[in-house]
């Protein structure tokens, strides 16, 4: 309320305040830059082959020309959804029940040494998950199923890797509700599954969901673990053994070397990951506004 | 624990059986991880091993100079990051009504920045500070590369530091016939610098970890750097290097990837203690 | 408070000035070279090795792929592109310098029991056209087809040398970088894959369980290579545009040296010399 009462009564505020405001719309200027030169650079892909053509086209096998290449990206989209709609279902549950276990269940001092490691998870570099599903996970799975690299290593490991983000963030939304409040249920009568329903969940829905898109949001962009052990074959995957390619790794193995359209194609892919993200972060918050308990 | 009594209905036993099983296995996955690790990577970590620069693409000697260059790629983007960051979130929490139409915009590109994938800015910094501004392959584009990446998380935490302190100080300041600025100085950053602290701490963890974005923009010359305009090798892209295109580069691989996360760990730490004990201690004196 | 964040500030410009101009004398000189990843870290060990007996000569080496260095050095990128393999018809408008040999050798997990492998087998595979080991009297499991990223030099040499085209490759796993590929070998008994002999001999020498195939007869070792029998075998260049200046030559001419050499043995190619 102080920002409103005493609007400017000192020069000197008025002075400060231009540095400021131009330093947010640097800021908040920042993603348009990255946008505008996604799109610079794809253009040329855009007017030489055309969106159409990478839906249409019967393979991905890029060159520098409009006319020798073949620009399909289908596949590559598909492994991107299958792949990230898999680590969600996987991750989200462990990850509820892990923030469930934190606010009903664990001992404060056993709740804080979960949190910390959860905390310390969520900060290990994407190479070392990489690293340990190469040496470690796919060989498990092609013993049972080869090629191992595939869609379900992909799944595995990416769900390692955003289970802590999501547990956190689910994990700070039930602590909108104190503890106290649970237990007044508890001393009503409730059960914790009843406390759960009532009590605990509606306030936190929207932070969940929240949760919920960052960890998708991580998952689509994860690109050096999932280079590593989903085998990078460019096919609509068809099994859970299947390999798949993911937008992102599509970038990481062919940006070192593309040219041209090639280079140019590449952009376009980076283009449609912006755009998805941008989508579901818009919709997180529209959801967020329409929430009745949100403050 | 809960106790018998306390379980009433089988559901709730489900419930609980069901979130400690869960815990136990996600902790026991990640001690498998972090175990094979330190298997791999404990016994090449050494003082010799910190300090000497890579010889033989990496297989020998040390990270010296690999350090070296993330130290002053860091150091870029926190050198960008910081001070934008800062004003940015200092309009949004002390200038700026939550619900104004320029903060509200402002928080939702930068929340669509945040989610942005890392390769997406492994693009962009290429494209826009390698090639169009110039930089070529520089601890310069991938530093600032980085900024772009660390900015809305540091935004974000620093303005939840501001808002976390007091209304009643701001009153306090403006009883004084303080100026807005001067309140600013001397009162609430000073209150929210922990929380400030513990969001450059966020933004340099979110850097470090990082290795699609700076692949394409700083480069991969392992030498020690020269200058800012050199290009450099991070950590990151080293153990990429060393895992996936060195033969005989694993265990090498392995220490570097164990020194990465000790640092993690170590700036982990300081966050939590800044958050914890240096709000809490601040306040008890003021 | 004011003074000390003043303070930080200050020391923090001072670090970055000196960070920023401290050590770039303008007597330095800076020579770019990119391309090949095969290559890549032979030619930074070099460059490490000669930036320490010519100070002021700065060498800057990047990866990307043999494509990536034919395209900076043509566009003036790079001083120097790394290719790991002869030179196409079109591509005389650059000057090849040659440094090194080098073979691609088939590869198989060590518990395969296949022992040797010819072109045609290879062709079939790679196909799909032979789906598990049982038919070339192996075990009764699945083949996993290993096959390199587009743009990579080594499956350019391989797919020249089988016949095969691009697209007819029905690949399991497609792999960036050589370890990669030796990776993905030793975890998946059913794999084969081709990979840089001497990267493979190597792995082989470390205990790892792969297993190099003689292909058409001939052992794919690096002596068979040196010999100059080994069928699928390429030669490593450094290519730069027709008139490379002063430095850019010397360093080249070094890394033809006979003192370059043992940096080339060092890993696992094959130099000039013999």
């Amino acid at each position: 309320m102080w920002r409103r009462i005493i609007l400017y009564r000192f020069q000197i505020d008025r002075v400060v305040r231009v540095p400021l405001f131009v330093a947010l719309a640097v800021s908040a200027a920042v993603v348009l830059l990255v946008v505008c030169f996604l799109v610079l650079e794809s253009a040329d892909a855009l007017r030489a082959i055309g969106p159409w053509r990478f839906v249409s086209d019967a393979s991905w096998h890029p060159t520098r020309f409009a006319d020798t290449g073949q620009f399909n990206l289908m596949p590559i989209v598909w492994g991107t959804l299958w792949v990230t709609v898999g680590a969600v279902l996987v991750a989200a549950p462990l990850a509820f029940l892990m923030a469930l276990y934190l606010y009903f269940f664990a001992a404060p001092r056993r709740a804080r040494a979960v949190r910390s490691l959860l905390g310390l998870l969520a900060g290990i570099p994407s190479v070392v998950y990489g690293l340990w599903g190469l040496t470690v996970l796919v060989p498990w799975i092609s013993r049972w199923q080869p090629p191992g690299a595939s869609l379900l290593a992909g799944i595995l490991i990416l769900a390692l890797m955003i289970l802590p983000t999501i547990a956190l963030l689910t994990d700070a939304a039930f602590q909108a509700t104190p503890k106290a409040s649970a237990d007044a249920a508890a001393a009503a009568g409730l059960s914790r599954w009843g406390a759960l329903r009532a009590v605990v969940w509606p306030p936190a829905r929207s932070g969940v969901v929240a949760a919920l898109v960052l960890g998708t949001g991580r998952a689509l962009g994860e690109t050096m673990a999932v280079l590593m052990v989903c085998g990078n074959v460019v096919r609509t995957p068809s099994s859970l053994f299947d390999p798949i390619r993911t937008l992102t790794a599509n970038i990481a193995l062919e940006m070192a070397y593309a040219m041209d359209l090639h280079r140019s194609a590449l952009f376009v892919t980076g283009l449609m990951l912006a755009v998805a993200v941008g989508v579901m972060v818009l919709l997180a918050s529209l959801l967020k506004e329409r929430d009745p308990y949100a403050a | 624990m809960p106790h018998e009594a306390t379980m009433s209905c089988g559901r709730d036993r489900a419930l609980w059986a069901a979130s400690q099983a869960a815990v136990w296995a996600v902790v026991l996955v990640f001690a498998l991880i972090l175990f094979d690790l330190l298997r791999h990577g404990l016994a090449g970590v050494s003082w010799s091993f910190l300090t000497e620069a890579p010889r033989s693409a990496g297989r020998e000697g040390g990270i010296g100079s690999i350090l070296v260059s993330t130290g002053l790629i860091l150091f870029v983007a926190l050198a960008a990051t910081i001070p934008l960051g800062l004003c940015a979130a200092i309009a949004m929490a002390e200038w700026l009504p939550s619900r104004a139409r320029f903060a509200r915009f402002a928080r939702m590109s930068l929340d669509v920045l945040s989610g942005m994938p890392s390769i997406v800015f492994g693009l962009f910094g290429n494209a826009f500070f390698s090639i169009y501004l110039g930089m070529g392959l520089s601890i310069w584009s991938g530093g600032l590369t980085l900024a772009c990446m660390a900015l809305p998380l540091f935004v974000r935490a620093a303005e939840e530091a501001l808002r976390a302190v007091p209304e009643s100080y701001r009153a306090g300041g403006d009883a004084l016939g303080m100026s807005r600025t001067r309140t600013l100085l001397r009162i609430v950053l000073p209150a929210a610098l922990p929380g400030i602290m513990a969001g450059i701490i966020l933004a340099i963890g979110r850097a470090l970890a990082e290795t699609a974005a700076l692949i394409f923009t700083s480069g991969y010359v392992g030498r020690m750097p020269g200058a800012l305009s050199d290009s450099g090798r991070a950590l990151s892209v080293h153990i990429y290097d060393l895992a996936m295109n060195v033969t005989g580069g694993a265990a090498n691989a392995y220490a570097s990837a164990l020194t990465l996360i000790v640092l993690l760990i170590l700036i982990n730490g300081v966050a939590v203690w800044l958050t914890h004990h240096g709000l809490y201690r601040r306040l008890i004196k003021t | 408070m004011i003074s000390r964040m003043v303070f930080m500030a200050g020391l923090l410009a001072c670090v970055g000035l000196w960070t920023g101009c401290g050590r770039t004398d303008s007597e330095s000189t800076r020579i770019v070279v990119t391309g090949s990843s095969t290559i890549a870290p032979m030619f930074g060990d070099m460059a490490r090795h000669y930036e320490s007996q010519h100070p002021g000569v700065r060498l800057d080496v990047q990866t990307g792929g043999s494509s990536r260095g034919i395209a900076d050095a043509r566009r003036g990128l790079a001083d120097i592109g790394m290719v790991s393999r002869a030179a196409y018809e079109d591509e005389d408008d650059l000057v090849w310098h040659k440094n090194a040999r080098d073979g691609i050798a088939m590869i198989v997990h060590a518990d395969n029991p296949i022992r040797e492998i010819d072109t045609d087998t290879v062709r079939a595979i790679y196909r799909k056209e032979i789906r598990r080991w049982s038919g070339l009297g192996g075990p009764d499991r699945p083949i996993t087809v290993i096959n390199k990223a587009e743009g990579r030099s080594t499956l350019d040499l391989f797919l020249a040398y089988t016949g095969l085209q691009s697209e007819e490759v029905q690949a399991d796993v497609v792999i960036g970088d050589n370890e990669h590929g030796i990776q993905a070998v030793i975890g998946n008994p059913g794999a084969i894959t081709y990979v840089s002999i001497g990267t493979a001999e190597y792995s082989v020498n470390e205990g790892r369980s792969l297993r190099l195939l003689p292909l058409d007869g001939i052992p794919a070792t690096t002596e068979r290579v040196r010999a100059g029998d080994y069928p699928l075998s390429r030669p490593l260049h450094l290519v730069t545009r027709p008139d490379p200046s002063e430095e850019v030559l010397r360093f080249i001419e070094f890394t033809q040296s006979a003192e370059a050499a043992s940096i080339v043995e060092a890993h696992y190619f094959i130099p000039l010399s013999d």
